[in-house]
């Protein structure tokens, strides 16, 4: 086939989509991505999954602004027990924003619309992804989503919490809650989209000799991270068209009044909330598991086993959405089940850090702004991951559901866990994605402000949650207000940590040193490539390695007997 | 009545044996979850520091039994948590088993507030006052959205859904003021809807149910929870949505109907207001939008309502609402 029906990239040229080095005839040979072509028109119809990427990138990086501002203000109400600083409905409208803006336009596209979408190809030896124009298409859907919530927002906000309970969000909000579950329902369109292009993608367009176990784990964590997007999402799907049905045309589903049954919205919105979990932390570990041996120059320890893990943790997350609801009314029966089957699911989360520990053991450390996010990571995400431990023991969970507590461990997931391995990857493939290098000495100083803010700003929120303080409470008991304004503070500290990236990092794009293909010696295939990357990925065939994280230093794991 | 007015408080109180023993198994679970944690901090510090790139140290490898390691450190740590598991669930199975002889409470939840009824009758508002050593059921529902009925001193909370009964059960053993909150997000005012628990002796109790009456301002006070019960305030307070008179002081003053007569707010037209609205007692420049009362409240409710009503509690109160 010809050069030319590859780069519109439809499914019926899939056998030239394999050959991943014929050069594209209307470029020149070599331009980089980013140079390949100039006009508006070239980035927002290219199908370039590179510069999608990036224009993901430069979204997402919008709503965590969004996202962070109203979480500030949030804080900046707390600061007071009496809650003068803005009315209730507007303080319900500001965590309502900052949640549904933070899970659905920050979280759930992060790491995969991002660095999945521009690293998955190079890591496995392809072009491009398998569907590109799709590839685009998702982006569109996306931004149409978000466009319809954000404009709800400014006609006059949602208060129904990121979690629309039933009948509140049905009958008794009378905020934009139509518009804004629309927004939220599209996105999750958007997010099929990409996971359908991810898994075909990782099925069919490996490089010849790019097996399954010469993946890097990145690209298994979002195979495993796609078919959640695949199966999980339609339900939420599914829930928010029966909840838009009931508000817009009182066809009963979930209210009473209606006939119908409210707690089945927490089935349903959990059955795809809490895999939507690991649709925030699989990415995240599969940048960990990048980093951490990249920065030891040392194979990742159990590399078979962090590869199952993703998988089996993707299917077990599908069994556990009952630990939401132990005290909702859901059967005593079904509330021991849930909670057995999340300790099953959280220990072998939890003790992936073994692995990564096990991998530095032995290393030759380099302490590069990338391993400082890998390292704040790992110890926020064991407290995360143990704290849900906690939270899935029947006893504990009857005093702290729905406090401080559950605020605190799901920010040690999502913002221990998912962020920082976002800002870690960030670091680690910038200099890949622009060709440049950031300074470090700002680097290293961001992450410990981010650390030391974050522990600052959530930690008092376990001792708050154990103390009994309601989540979601603008008024609030003197005697939590203490632990209120240390909190507030740490969120000061992280802001900063926040600003300085967004700062030195686009500053580097014009005034940083050229990156070299591989500035930190790592191994994988995209750091063959010059950076940044050229526009057609490969100039020459990529060779697959022979065994992945093919480093320096490689303990020989052995199974049961010594050899 | 503030359980604390310290700014800072640093372990809940607990009420009860149940809410001792949760205690107990977090803490435990607290040393094992440090167990398992603390040597990772550890091990990543030393090795960060000890394998230094450009340090002097032994990197040598031999052969790693992966799998061995691999399978003992998911188990171990699993079969450890699996204990929690166990109390726990054992704990929350008894919270499930409510005993024969237990008093039962009924409760409420409504945008925003919650009523109490206890078994003899006696009802409050936001405040629930309850004897110890005896086990007390709350059977609860709600009249709108979902509510959570949370009393941290006891551990306990549980969910008041609108269309089944829900309940909770414990024993207390100490005395004392403590929080109770709405824990289920349910609307503009969700953090408002919290109160004070007051768990007394039960001669105490004994007494208080005989004042009980007395201490809420007799009917007038018992007319405050009737006036909630059937959200008068989403019209008459001030600032609600719905534009209607205020409802402060209206007792006994002249007041302008629609069709031009003036007349007496006296406890008859009170009454007859609350029953039948809008026939031919409109009031000036108001629309028709009341609903009529009558077959609604039951007459002990109405003598309750009127009696607030003509109270200068109800100015009080409506004056304080901002
Ligand atoms: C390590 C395994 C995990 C376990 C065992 C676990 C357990 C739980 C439990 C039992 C709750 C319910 C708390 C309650 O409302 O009573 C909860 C809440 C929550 N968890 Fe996790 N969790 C885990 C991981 C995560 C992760 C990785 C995330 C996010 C990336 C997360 C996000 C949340 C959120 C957002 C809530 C709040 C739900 C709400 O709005 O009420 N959890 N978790
Ligand atoms: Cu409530």
């Amino acid at each position: 086939m010809n050069s030319g029906s590859m780069t519109s990239g439809t499914i019926t040229d899939g056998p030239a989509l394999r050959d991943p080095h014929t050069p594209d005839s209307r470029l020149g040979h070599g331009a980089d991505y980013l140079h390949a072509e100039h006009t508006l028109r070239s980035w927002f119809f290219t199908t370039d999954h590179k510069r999608i990427a990036l224009l993901y990138l430069a979204s997402i990086t919008a709503f965590f602004v969004i996202g962070a501002v109203t979480a500030g203000l949030v804080r900046l109400a707390l600061v007071v027990p009496d809650g003068q600083v803005f009315t209730n409905d507007t303080y319900n409208k500001l965590f309502t924003i900052h949640g549904v803006v933070m899970v659905w336009f920050f979280l759930i596209p992060s790491i995969p619309a991002t660095f999945g979408n521009f690293l998955i190809p190079l890591m496995i030896g392809a072009r491009d992804l398998a569907f590109p124009k799709l590839n685009l298409a998702s982006w569109y859907v996306f931004m149409t989503g978000a466009i319809f919530t954000l404009v709800s927002v400014v006609l006059g906000g949602v208060d129904t919490g990121w979690t629309f309970y039933t009948p509140l969000s049905t009958a008794f909000s009378n905020t934009w809650v139509v518009p804004a579950l629309i927004g939220v329902t599209i996105v999750g369109f958007s997010s099929i989209l990409t996971g359908l292009n991810f898994v075909v993608t990782i099925h069919t367009m490996r490089a010849p000799g790019m097996t399954w176990f010469r993946l890097p784990i990145f690209v298994w964590t979002h195979y495993a991270t796609s078919l959640i997007f695949l199966l999980a999402t339609p339900v939420i799907t599914v829930a928010l068209i029966l909840l838009i049905a009931e508000r817009a045309f009182h066809i009963g589903v979930f209210d009473p009044a209606y006939g119908g049954d409210p707690v089945l919205f927490q089935h349903l919105f959990w059955f795809y909330s809490h895999p939507a979990v690991y649709i925030m932390v699989l990415p995240g570990m599969g940048v960990i598991s990048e980093i951490v041996p990249a920065f030891a120059q040392k194979k990742l320890f159990g590399y078979k086993f962090v590869a199952y893990a993703a998988i089996g943790l993707a299917s077990v997350t599908f069994f556990v959405w009952g630990h939401h609801m132990f005290v909702n009314g859901q059967s005593d029966l079904a509330s021991v089940a849930f909670s057995v089957l999340s300790f099953a699911v959280a220990v072998p989360s939890a003790v992936k850090v073994y692995n990564w520990t096990a991998t530095i053991h032995k290393g030759s450390l380099k302490l590069d702004t990338p391993m400082l996010y890998a390292m704040g990571y790992i110890g926020l995400f064991v407290l995360g991951g143990l704290t849900g431990l906690y939270l899935a023991t029947l006893a504990i969970n009857q005093h702290v559901h729905a406090t401080y507590f559950v605020v605190a461990h799901f920010h040690y997931i999502m913002v221990g866990g998912t962020v920082l391995a976002f800002l870690g990857g960030l670091h680690f493939w910038w200099p890949k994605i622009t060709g440049r290098m950031y300074s470090e000495a700002w680097g290293r100083i961001s992450a410990f402000l981010i650390f030391i803010g974050f522990n600052v700003t959530f930690f008092p929120q376990f001792i708050l949650g154990y103390l009994g303080m309601p989540r979601r409470y603008h008024v609030y008991p003197p005697e939590f207000q203490f632990l209120n304004i240390l909190s507030s503070a740490g969120s000061t500290i992280l802001a900063v940590g926040y600003i300085f990236p967004m700062v030195y990092l686009v500053y580097s794009i014009w005034f940083g040193k050229r990156a070299p293909a591989n500035p930190w010696d790592a191994r994988g295939l995209e750091w063959t490539v010059a950076s940044p990357p050229p526009a057609h990925n490969f100039l020459t065939e990529p060779q697959a390695p022979k065994i992945p994280y093919d480093y320096p230093i490689q303990a020989r794991e052995t199974g049961r007997q010594h050899s | 009545m503030n359980p604390t007015d310290l700014a800072l408080q640093l372990w809940p109180a607990a009420a009860s044996a149940t809410a001792v023993e949760t205690d107990w198994l977090i803490l435990a679970f607290t040393v094992l979850t440090l167990l398992l944690t603390v040597p990772v901090f550890v091990a990543i510090t030393w090795f960060a520091i000890r394998y230094r790139q450009g340090e002097e140290a032994d990197r040598s490898h031999g052969n790693v039994r992966s799998v061995l390691i691999e399978i003992s450190w998911m188990l171990i740590p699993f079969l450890l948590t699996l204990i929690f598991f166990v109390w726990g669930a054992r704990l929350f199975f008894i919270s499930k088993q409510v005993p024969g002889d237990a008093m039962v409470v009924e409760a409420i939840g409504r945008q925003w507030m919650w009523k109490f009824q206890h078994p003899t009758g006696q009802s409050e508002i936001n405040d629930l006052h309850l004897p110890i050593g005896q086990p007390i059921k709350i059977r609860m529902i709600s009249q709108d959205v979902i509510h959570n009925l949370y009393l941290p001193a006891l551990r306990m909370q549980m969910a008041t859904l609108p269309d089944r009964y829900t309940e909770l059960w414990f024993k207390a053993d100490r005395t004392g003021s403590y929080r109770l909150y709405c824990s289920e997000y349910c609307g503009t005012d969700h953090s408002k809807m919290d109160g004070t628990l007051t768990l007394m002796t039960q001669a105490d109790y004994a007494a208080w149910l005989q004042n009980a009456g007395a201490r809420q301002g007799g009917q007038a006070g018992a007319g405050r929870a009737v006036y909630e019960s059937y959200a008068c305030g989403t019209c008459h307070d001030p600032g609600a949505k719905v534009r209607a008179p205020s409802l402060a002081g209206l007792y006994g003053r002249e007041v302008k109907l629609a069709d031009g007569r003036i007349v007496t707010a006296d406890e008859t037209y009170l009454r007859d207001k609350i029953l039948n609205p809008n026939r031919q007692k409109l009031a000036a420049d108001y629309k028709q939008v009341m609903p009529a009362f009558r077959n609604v409240i039951p007459n002990d409710d109405l003598d309750r309502l009127v009696a607030y009503l003509k109270s200068s509690g109800a100015t009080a109160q409506q004056e304080a609402t901002p």
